[in-house]
């Protein structure tokens, strides 16, 4: 087929593009993938029993915000990396603040408890499903913002790739806040990130794989 | 065509091919074309069979992507983007990346200069076409090929109006990816 003929052919019959397009598709991905996490944390999970009492608490809402604030900013980088042409510039940086802000009460935390309340403070009960059970909770969010990310033209896939983890990661680990009931920074400082880290190491080594077109 | 004078008609000719007016789009095609021609034949010079396949693959990844164009964005970075990603998966296929002469810059000349002379493709994407399953090749024939309109074809098919669309969507996608096997 000659190239005019492929012009010809591309262009007749065209059909109109809804703008926004592309942001509604990651829109839609986000919501569906957050119904089925939802689902599975309220029927599989529960809410931990002392939900309404813990709301008084600060490290309640530290618990949220520190994994909805790498959401937030994951969810900007996904929205430029999906497009080819949109530079990311200065996005990246929005991690640090949730990261670094985190960090530092953790170490506040730990130097400042004696000797042998730190160990604790890192381990709580359940260090050894923690990561995991965020990782699971990413998971149908995870999985929803591949499908949407194949139907727009990641240039760079393993960075699309790791910026879905890090939102998957991010809201599966605010969801599983409302189950969770440690409360000591350095745990969630370390297993809160480890969780989200899972997703975003899984999507960093897919990504080129799963989303080259 | 100067760089300074094509991104602004490109992207008149662009926004309304995109809200549906095929005339327009057309002329934005072909100048397209052109454009990708001259860009991809200074950089792939030791392969000069490949350049019009490579418009070819560029101009139907973009006509697949056109959603993810956002409308105040330039134009220009936007088409070297994917010129450039088509390019390096054509370099990874070869395995030949160290051996170019830097193929993979940066600048954003891609609308800098224009080649109408196209050579003849090597890839027969009308014989992929004919590859594809009937509910994609059929509407594609049809609509993009014959220029009958969705209804016409949805009687002479018996599909419904909406397959005749998403067999024309899914199809030129599954085209596009034909190609990159073919690679």
């Amino acid at each position: 087929m000659k190239t005019d003929d492929l012009v010809a052919m591309l262009a007749t019959g065209v059909m109109p593009v809804p703008p926004d397009a592309a942001n509604r598709r990651v829109g839609l991905a986000l919501l569906a993938g957050v119904t089925v996490s939802l689902a599975m944390l309220l029927f599989g999970y529960g809410l931990r029993r002392d939900v309404l009492p813990a709301m008084a608490l600060p490290m309640f809402w530290v618990k949220l915000a520190y994994p909805l604030g790498i959401a937030v900013v994951a969810w900007v980088l996904v929205e430029r990396l999906a497009r080819p042409g949109v530079l990311v510039r200065r996005a990246w940086w929005g991690l640090v603040v949730p990261v670094l802000s985190v960090a530092a009460m953790a170490g506040a935390t730990w130097f400042a408890a004696p000797e042998q309340d730190r160990l604790p403070s890192l381990l709580g009960g359940s260090w050894r499903t923690c990561a995991l059970s965020i990782g699971l909770m990413a998971l149908p969010i995870f999985v929803a913002l591949i499908l949407a990310l194949k139907t727009l033209a990641p240039t760079r896939p393993a960075l699309a790739g790791a910026a879905a983890g890090a939102l998957a990661g991010g809201l599966g680990a605010a969801l599983y806040a409302l189950y969770c009931v440690e409360m000591a920074a350095p745990f969630v400082a370390v297993w809160y990130g480890v969780g989200i880290l899972l997703p975003t190491l899984a999507g960093a080594l897919w990504g080129r794989p799963l989303l080259s077109w | 065509m100067a760089k300074s004078d094509a991104e602004p008609v490109l992207h008149e000719l662009f926004v309304r091919g995109l809200n549906g007016d095929a005339v327009a789009y057309r002329s934005f095609l072909q100048e397209l074309s052109a454009h990708l021609r001259a860009f991809l034949r200074k950089r792939l010079f030791g392969w000069p069979d490949e350049v019009e396949d490579l418009v070819q693959e560029c101009l139907l990844a973009m006509h697949n992507q056109r959603h993810t164009y956002q409308p105040g964005q330039p134009l220009t970075a936007w088409v070297h983007a994917i010129a450039r990603y088509k390019m390096i998966d054509l370099l990874r296929a070869k395995s030949i990346r160290e051996d170019l002469q830097d193929p993979l810059d940066d600048d954003l000349a891609v609308f800098a200069e224009s080649a109408t002379d196209a050579s003849d493709a090597r890839r027969d994407l009308r014989g992929l076409l004919d590859t594809l399953p009937e509910r994609q090749r059929l509407p594609i024939v049809h609509v993009k090929i014959e220029g009958l309109s969705v209804t016409e074809t949805a009687k002479l098919t018996g599909l419904s109006e909406s397959a005749v669309k998403i067999g024309i969507h899914r199809g030129l996608k599954a085209l596009a990816t034909q190609i990159k096997t073919t690679l």
